[in-house]
């Protein structure tokens, strides 16, 4: 029987002037998917997300969610129908709290964010929800701080928090963990290992510590063209990906 | 009581801390009652006190565009220009008895062509940088100007327009030599846009422009549909400026092409920088000081008040983020970690 595929990518291009940044690539991603997409620097992964979330328009191919074509779909239409990411550098709004910017989300996703009479707080089971989040994130402590003020850390979990308030089908996480000091790492690292097990995950990592603790399947990007898929261990084993990538740093798994 | 879905104390706490924000401040409830007191202290002030409400009402406007949702925009007296004109012609031509003299109706009108024409002109806002909206809405403030001048059938070009009489204020209160019901007139039509305009900004539609102001990529990403928001703050805040113009060229019995000059555009950006964007009442502030620093400097200096205005605004930009709110502020906390200390 074959799973339902939540994200598809059918023959994505991306140039920029004389510079392929996404070379033909197919990839399907089922649900309950966690799939970690690797690839030395400059291989493309960040382009590819921004293709699969909106931010960029590709030269050709198609990009199918939940088995619509929503190639030519802005990143906003997207959202509404089920496509969430996060950010490698945090795109967060420094002059709000996360409640408020929480709150900010679940009413976009429920088309009441142009409600402009009652105020913000008025819909208690949004703010049930957004303080439900943030306990699961393990941050309720800032909940009424400003976010620019927060440290680094724990912005980097409220880019998650601001996606899983989105209740995504599909999550595409840039690098959660790139710009975190050690010591709050392992947080991190927890939040990813937790996400609701319905939501299909795309994590983009350097650290490969993270990418083999959490991913089930692999995809190797090089050129901005797929290299290889495969499980961990095929990965981990494949000579030719400790060539192109692994073999710039040692492996644990 | 719920078993199953009673809130969690943190749930609790985040609903008082949110609706709180809306809650009227001692200071807020102390600076309206001051604005009505002002008609018994200052009695032969009351044509500069409708003044100031009026200018405050386009620095109002302005914060709802530049302070919450970041458009900066050199255009905001072209609306208020539209509208004293189209509230002037409703009145003149209605010759002071038919329902076109009406002045609320005139309001409307005033405000109506002024949100038509910011609605129209809105797309052109909506990409870009600052530097380029900065330069569109300026063209728009323009074009509106050079419009008024050439129309003299419409308009009476440079000599203004003449026999703008509005009929009494609910067909109670005429207009007098005094500027009594004037400033009364143009203080509740002041408060009741402001109470508007306060639930809006404390409203998630508020909050959005917030946000949108902070990041657009990521108010983008979580679906947020950003150009309707920018159109529909960008024709509201046209609406509040056309407002403020009817209220002129009633309260003035009098409409002219200064109404739509660039200056009113940059005079309503400096009052509020003055004041303090984005708390509403930086722009009402703003204008108070404005426009006292502007009579009582030009009682002293009639030659070299704009130097002295000018001198502040450097001091307040240059030592203190976020003009004279600002300053309160930090005048404010300075003071608690005092108290705090001792």
């Amino acid at each position: 029987m074959s799973q339902r595929i939540l994200l598809e990518s059918r023959d994505l291009v991306k140039r920029f002037g004389g510079i392929t940044a996404t070379d033909h690539v197919n990839f399907k991603l089922p649900e309950g998917a966690r799939h970690a997409l690797i690839g030395p620097n400059g291989a493309g992964k960040t382009t590819f997300v921004n293709l699969l979330s909106g931010v960029l328009t590709p030269t050709s191919g198609e990009i199918l969610l939940d088995g619509v074509n929503v190639t030519k779909w802005s990143a906003r239409r997207r959202a509404h129908a089920g496509m969430a990411r996060t950010f490698q550098i945090n795109q967060l709004f420094a002059d709000l709290t996360p409640i408020e910017t929480l709150m900010l989300t679940i009413a976009e996703r429920e088309n009441a964010g142009a409600s402009w009479w009652r105020p913000v707080g008025s819909r208690s089971d949004f703010v049930d929800e957004a303080v439900a989040l943030l306990a699961q994130l393990g941050i309720s402590d800032i909940a009424h701080a400003r976010v620019g003020e927060l440290a680094y850390g724990k912005q980097r979990l409220l880019e998650i928090a601001v996606a899983l308030a989105q209740k995504p089908k599909v999550l595409l996480l840039d690098e959660p963990a790139a710009g975190v000091p050690e010591h709050e790492r392992e947080q991190i690292l927890d939040v990813v290992a937790a996400l609701p097990k319905e939501v299909a995950l795309i994590l983009i990592e350097h650290d490969m510590h993270l990418v083999f603790r959490f991913a089930k399947s692999i995809s190797v990007l090089v050129n901005g063209g797929l290299f290889c898929e495969g499980s961990p261990e095929e990965i981990a084993n494949d000579p030719r990906v400790r060539q192109v990538y692994l073999g710039e740093e040692e492996v644990h798994v | 009581m719920s078993m199953i879905t009673s809130p969690s104390p943190e749930a609790v706490q985040a609903r008082a801390v949110l609706l709180g924000r809306s809650n009227w401040g001692a200071a807020e409830i102390a600076f309206w009652i001051l604005a009505v007191a002002c008609y018994w202290i200052f009695p032969t002030k009351l044509s500069l006190l409708s003044e100031i409400a009026i200018l405050g009402l386009v620095a109002l406007s302005v914060d709802l565009v530049l302070g919450y949702a970041g458009i900066v925009t050199l255009g905001q007296g072209a609306f208020f220009g539209i509208g004293a004109y189209a509230a002037g012609l409703a009145a003149k031509h209605g010759m002071g008895t038919s329902l076109w003299s009406d002045p609320l109706i005139g309001l409307f009108i005033g405000g109506g062509v002024a949100a038509f024409i910011g609605f129209a002109t809105s797309f052109l806002v909506l990409r870009g940088s600052d530097m380029t909206r900065l330069m569109v809405t300026l063209g728009v403030a323009l074009i509106v100007d050079e419009v008024v001048n050439q129309m003299k059938w419409l308009t009476g070009g440079s000599d203004g327009l003449q026999g703008v009489l509005p009929s009494a204020v609910l067909g109670i209160w005429d207009f007098d030599l005094f500027g009594r019901v004037a400033y009364v007139y143009s203080l509740v039509v002041l408060f009741v846009l402001f109470v508007i305009a306060r639930a809006l900004v404390k409203s998630p539609f508020g909050l959005s422009l917030q946000a949108i102001k902070g990041n657009q990529l990521r108010t983008r990403a979580i679906g947020m549909p950003v150009n309707a928001r920018l159109i529909a703050v960008y024709t509201v805040a046209a609406f509040y400026a056309g407002v403020a113009g009817a209220l002129a060229a009633q309260t003035t019995q009098f409409a002219s092409p200064d109404y739509v000059a660039f200056h009113r555009s940059a005079d309503a950006m400096l009052m509020l920088v003055f004041g303090g964007a984005g708390h509403l009442y930086g722009g009402l502030l703003g204008s108070v000081i404005f426009r006292t620093m502007q009579d009582v400097l030009g009682n002293i200096t009639p030659q070299y008040w704009q130097f002295w205005l000018g001198v502040t605004l450097v001091a307040l930009v240059l030592f203190v983020r976020g003009g004279i709110l600002g300053l309160l502020d930090n005048l404010l906390s300075a003071w608690r970690r005092k108290g705090g200390a001792s």
